[in-house]
């Protein structure tokens, strides 16, 4: 029987694998010569020295953590009302890839802040507001697996998508406007981004787009594994049934 | 039965009853809520000077445990005896289950922080006789009610009920924690209404957000 499940599929994953190979592809040449041009031709910063090079992953990981917490908002509201399972794996997928994403901006930004700041961690806005961000969607992640069914889950998941993503801006301006009562010993960080030379900027922005292949390449894997779960599922359910 | 107020008063008065009967809820919460102060006198080394200064903390992270707490009851007895069914078979909208759920947490809160603010007031030095501070800590427990009904919904369905509606709460609700605390100390300090600046209005936008888009999905929530 474990025959005649995987000859449903040969049709479906024929096609997949080929959008996604593509993008596996795409993805993998360009993150080659993205850092060739961050460690060979993007210039030294004259005043914060190599360390500034992590900000060409710093950046775009940070904003496409966001777009990821922005998938799985549109992606929840579409489950909701729609219904179909497609939905609720672009948010699973999505929400998961965002996570590692913010993990991996939070991370970046310490790497950063201890040689320029001089500290590990600061609570200015953007990086409280990314501190929180981690912890709704890990509650998400931790929603779904701990919810009775799989269905359930996905419906918990989807709430917390929906409900997470409408806080982060009053989250956001909540801590702005508690930081611009007690000022923060940290003047304009972010002034930097103004300072950029030409070069930079475009490598920040060829750094950016390699990004964006490199997590859409991340959510169709993480989708495609998905798929494979539940047919492995579906395979262990049919032999223990049959098995006894 | 129909309509919204009807059936969300019969829901509030079932979990007033039943409060009143069993009386396990509000004194276990106000007793926590002492123990609080306690652990936070010691742990901030609250001395006479920096009383004033450290109150609306204390005072707020005593009242989010508390709500945490309270909260994580709200559902487990409807849980526990199948009342959760009984209410969603009735002909009752869901809105009204929800609305009825909220407003008893709600009612619950209030009744644990006016017990336990004269309290805090004389241990931690503060004049708590404000509309101000009355007004903040209605809006914030407003918001506490109604986004930790939603997520109490969804946490005593999952595995390990106690810890998810924590890791769910605290997150989403900071916000209203930072702008309750904020206009707090404004409050205790003396300040006019307009003295308490944008924190009222932010807890304000997020409660009124909150009530439209936790009904709605509350629906989804319960449904089999």
């Amino acid at each position: 029987m474990a025959n005649t499940q995987s000859m449903e599929h040969p049709g479906a994953l024929r096609q997949l694998p080929s959008v996604k190979t593509t993008l596996a592809v795409i993805t993998g040449v360009m993150m080659l010569i993205n850092l060739y041009f961050i460690f060979m031709v993007a210039p030294t910063d004259s005043v914060l020295g190599h360390v500034q090079r992590v900000f060409y992953f710093h950046v775009p990981i940070a904003i496409m953590s966001f777009l990821a917490f922005f998938v799985v908002f549109i992606a929840s509201l579409g489950y909701l009302i729609k219904r179909t399972p497609k939905w609720d794996a672009v948010a699973h997928a999505s929400a998961e890839v965002g996570v590692v994403f913010v993990t991996l901006a939070l991370l970046t930004g310490i790497i950063w802040a201890r040689p320029i700041w001089n500290t590990w961690w600061t609570w200015e806005p953007r990086l409280t507001t990314t501190m929180i961000l981690w912890l709704i969607y890990v509650a998400y992640l931790m929603v779904r697996s701990y919810a009775p069914s799989q269905s359930k889950g996905a419906i918990y998941g989807a709430v917390v998508g929906i409900v997470g993503f409408v806080d982060v801006p009053i989250v956001y301006y909540s801590v702005v406007w508690w930081r611009s009562i007690h000022p923060s010993p940290v003047v304009g960080p972010f002034a930097q981004a103004n300072a950029l030379d030409g070069t930079m900027a475009l490598i920040l922005l060829y750094s950016f787009i390699t990004f964006v292949f490199f997590f859409a390449y991340m959510v169709m894997e993480r989708m495609e594994l998905r798929k494979t779960e539940e047919a492995l599922g579906h395979i262990r359910f049919t032999l223990r049934r049959r098995g006894r | 039965m129909n309509g919204l107020f009807g059936p969300v008063m019969v829901i509030v008065w079932k979990d007033v009853m039943l409060e009143l009967r069993s009386r396990d809820l509000i004194v276990s919460v106000i007793v926590f809520g002492l123990l609080v102060v306690v652990v936070f006198n010691f742990a901030l080394n609250n001395t006479p000077g920096r009383s004033e200064e450290l109150a609306p903390g204390i005072l707020w992270a005593a009242f989010a445990f508390a709500a945490v707490l309270a909260m994580n009851r709200a559902f487990v007895r409807d849980q526990e005896q199948g009342g959760l069914e009984g209410l969603l078979i009735s002909p009752v909208s869901r809105d009204a289950i929800f609305l009825g759920k909220a407003l008893t947490s709600l009612i619950f809160m209030l009744l644990v922080e006016a017990a336990l603010l004269p309290i805090y007031a004389v241990m931690l030095d503060f004049s708590a006789l404000s509309w101000n501070l009355m007004l903040t800590i209605f809006l914030g427990t407003l918001g506490f009610a109604v986004v930790g009904t939603l997520f109490s919904a969804m946490a005593v369905q999952t595995r390990s009920r106690e810890i998810m509606l924590p890791v769910l709460f605290f997150p989403i609700l900071l916000p209203v924690i930072i702008a309750s605390v904020e206009a707090t100390t404004r409050a205790i300090g003396g300040e006019t209404f307009i003295g308490l600046g944008r924190w009222l209005p932010l807890i304000g936008v997020f409660d009124a957000l909150f009530l439209v888009i936790c009904p709605w999905v509350f629906s989804f929530v319960v449904e089999e």
